[in-house]
């Protein structure tokens, strides 16, 4: 059993939303979804409603909309849920999205690892097509058509940032974009394109069924409406639960059986690690934000081990483009090995901490911001879990030392050579072949 | 045989090698053209032809790389650009079940080492190897969205979860079950 508490989509009838968008004019369907206060559900919490307003304004002949079900930050799996259970509230979705920005055309996004959903998707999106609620003038609309089709992904986490995924669907390396420009102006095949998540599009067909200021009657003043959480890790009941935003942690780890945590990382790899004394915080764009990934670490786990994991796939992740993320992930991977043999120095531990700063402002997209943070949080919330050098140093000790600041230096030297190339080239668009 | 031609006109990067194709080549040509058909002869078209010739034929050699590549109209450079990107185009080692393993925390604290241990005695290979006889393909892989019932793994497009010792001898054996069925389909 995966769903663990009572989720709003279980009592939203299929098209109910849909059809109460399509009585009203494009331009009241947009301000509808802004009054709800939707925020995008996929981690960066972009008013939903805004982001369509701006694709509606764009100019453009063919416009998309995307649904992003790459889903690949690790502990999150509510949208393999939602596609599950309810794919047709995620095609209302994107029906609706289309149109009140006056797209034709809508794509899923659905990463390799789903594979196995996609024949009952297709056949979701068949039925759909019968039923008049899709392809050519929906639900008796003159001048209104749209169809959804299903493109499969590859393999790449960074393919969900939405920059990537549209050069992916162009048929390259997903690569994020320099941005702006933002997809809502100049997005797949440099046509007006607005991408949100699986869980978002669903929660635009519930908006639409049980009215706007039911979403926003729910929730926080900024972080308005309900949530779904998928919570895993060293709770007894795992799965996927539904709260309002503004609920504590610790109201969501009692009702996952996780209050004895040591930590939390709510947000996956590229959150944050909430120690104890914080489990009081609210999880919302105001105190915790997530995109629903909630991983519960238990009294006996090392959280140098999750460190490591986490650096593991952002190493093996990153798409490559920007030194300070392709070499800074390796750089504090070795490190965090180092500290696990007792082997880092009070010096090398502070350097891994200014990369790591500098991997936060220097990386282009989002993966080289937030990958150091789980790091980051080790080092300042549980730094006793970081079995340290003696600070007399021998002189094995002192050579080790020179060794790892000199690495740290290469990272430096490298990012500099690479950030002056970048200089007197830019404008241009440079790839490389391999990452 | 050797009388086809590619609808677009080869570019200089291509020289006319084609001409004397073996026969296994010559499928492919053939299969990649249909493909083409399906998806469309342009750049949007490189990845669904791509994993389409990757899960046929379980990789994607040189050859159909330059023919994909004259087809859309980009160097072969790039379309092995766009393999060595993703991965699930590129890993080297292909059986005719590929399994991967999660190695993501959740996975990981579900002691996944166990069942990585498990998989390697059964198998007789490492990660990122195939049996000798083709087929089985072992890999690691990044969070399959299972996480509330690790550990996980996925043998090909299947998911299996909750995965024990038990289980994998379960999965290896229905995997040589049905490739016993259809070989006995085709013959
Ligand atoms: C590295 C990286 C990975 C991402 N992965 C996903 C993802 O798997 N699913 C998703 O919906 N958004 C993902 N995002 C966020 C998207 O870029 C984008 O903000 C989101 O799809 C917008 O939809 P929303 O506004 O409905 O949340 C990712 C961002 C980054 C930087
Ligand atoms: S930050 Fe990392 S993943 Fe993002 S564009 Fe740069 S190298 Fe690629
Ligand atoms: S951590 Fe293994 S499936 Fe997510």
């Amino acid at each position: 059993m995966t769903i663990r508490n009572t989720i709003t989509f279980a009592s939203i009838p299929t098209d109910k939303g849909l059809k109460a968008a399509l009585e009203k004019e494009p331009k009241s369907v947009i301000n509808d979804v802004i009054e709800s206060g939707l925020r995008g559900c996929g981690g960066a919490g972009f008013p939903t409603g805004i982001k369509w307003k701006f694709a509606a304004k764009a100019e453009g002949a063919q416009k998309t909309v995307i649904c992003n079900a790459d889903e690949g930050e690790p502990g999150t799996f509510k949208d393999r849920v939602i596609l599950a259970e309810w794919p047709d509230l995620v095609f209302e979705g994107m029906t609706i999205a289309a149109y009140a920005i006056g797209a034709s055309s809508g794509i899923v996004y659905l990463r390799a690892e789903y594979a196995y959903m996609r024949k009952m998707l297709e056949e979701c999106l068949e039925k759909r097509r019968q039923a008049g609620m899709l392809g050519a003038k929906i639900a008796g609309k003159e001048d209104f058509s749209f169809d959804i089709h299903i493109h499969m992904g590859s393999g790449a986490y960074v393919c969900g940032e939405e920059s990537a995924l549209i050069e992916s669907l162009e048929g390259k390396r997903g690569e994020p974009r320099n941005r702006p420009p933002f997809p809502v102006e100049i997005g797949y095949e440099n046509a007006p394109t607005i991408v949100n998540n699986v869980e978002s599009l669903a929660w635009v067909s519930a908006i639409f069924a049980n009215g706007s200021k039911w979403f926003k009657g729910a929730g926080t003043k900024e972080s308005p409406g309900y949530k779904l959480m998928s919570i895993s890790g060293d709770v007894k009941l795992p799965g996927v639960y539904e709260f309002p935003f503004g609920t504590t942690l610790s109201t969501i780890l009692e009702a996952a059986g996780g209050e004895d945590a040591k930590a939390v990382a709510v947000g996956g790899a590229s959150g944050t690690l909430v120690p104890p004394n914080n489990f009081a915080c609210k999880i919302c764009f105001e105190d915790v934000p997530t995109g629903g990934s909630i991983i519960v670490f238990g009294k006996n786990r090392n959280l140098l081990d999750v460190a490591e994991n986490f650096q593991e796939f952002f190493a093996d992740e990153s798409c490559g483009q920007c030194t300070i993320c392709r070499l800074g992930n390796v750089k504090l991977l070795e490190g965090i090995r180092l500290m696990k043999q007792g082997q880092c120095t009070d010096q090398h531990l502070e350097d891994l901490c200014s990369l790591g700063a500098s991997m936060q402002i220097a990386s282009k997209c989002g993966l080289g911001q937030t990958s150091p943070n789980v790091f980051l949080s080790v080092v300042k919330h549980f730094r006793d879990e970081i079995p340290r050098h003696p600070v007399a140093e021998n002189d094995d000790q002192k050579t080790e030392k020179a060794k790892s600041s000199n690495l740290f230096q290469s990272v430096v030297q490298l990012f500099r050579t690479d950030a002056d190339t970048a200089k007197n080239n830019s404008g241009t668009n440079k790839k490389g072949v391999s990452a | 045989m050797f009388t086809h031609s590619p609808k677009q006109q080869r570019s200089a990067s291509s020289p006319d090698t084609f001409e004397v194709l073996d026969e296994a080549s010559a499928s492919l040509r053939d299969e990649i053209d249909e493909l083409i058909e399906i998806h469309g002869e342009n750049r949007n078209a490189l990845i669904p032809v791509l994993q389409e010739i990757r899960s046929r034929h379980a990789f994607v050699n040189s050859f159909a790389m330059q023919y994909v590549a004259d087809r859309l109209g980009v160097s072969a450079a790039e379309v092995y650009g766009v393999i060595s990107f993703y991965s699930f185009l590129k890993e080297s080692n292909y059986g005719k079940f590929a399994i991967s393993l999660c190695r993501t925390i959740s996975c990981d604290m579900a002691d996944k080492a166990r069942i990585a241990k498990c998989l390697q005695e059964k198998l007789g290979v490492k990660f990122g190897e195939t049996t000798p006889d083709g087929m089985f393909s072992l890999n690691w892989t990044n969070c399959i969205g299972m996480c509330d019932q690790g550990p996980a793994l996925l043998v090909n497009e299947q998911v299996f979860t909750h995965v024990t010792p038990k289980k994998i001898k379960e999965i290896l054996d229905g995997c040589r079950k049905t490739y016993q069925e259809n070989e006995k389909g085709v013959s």
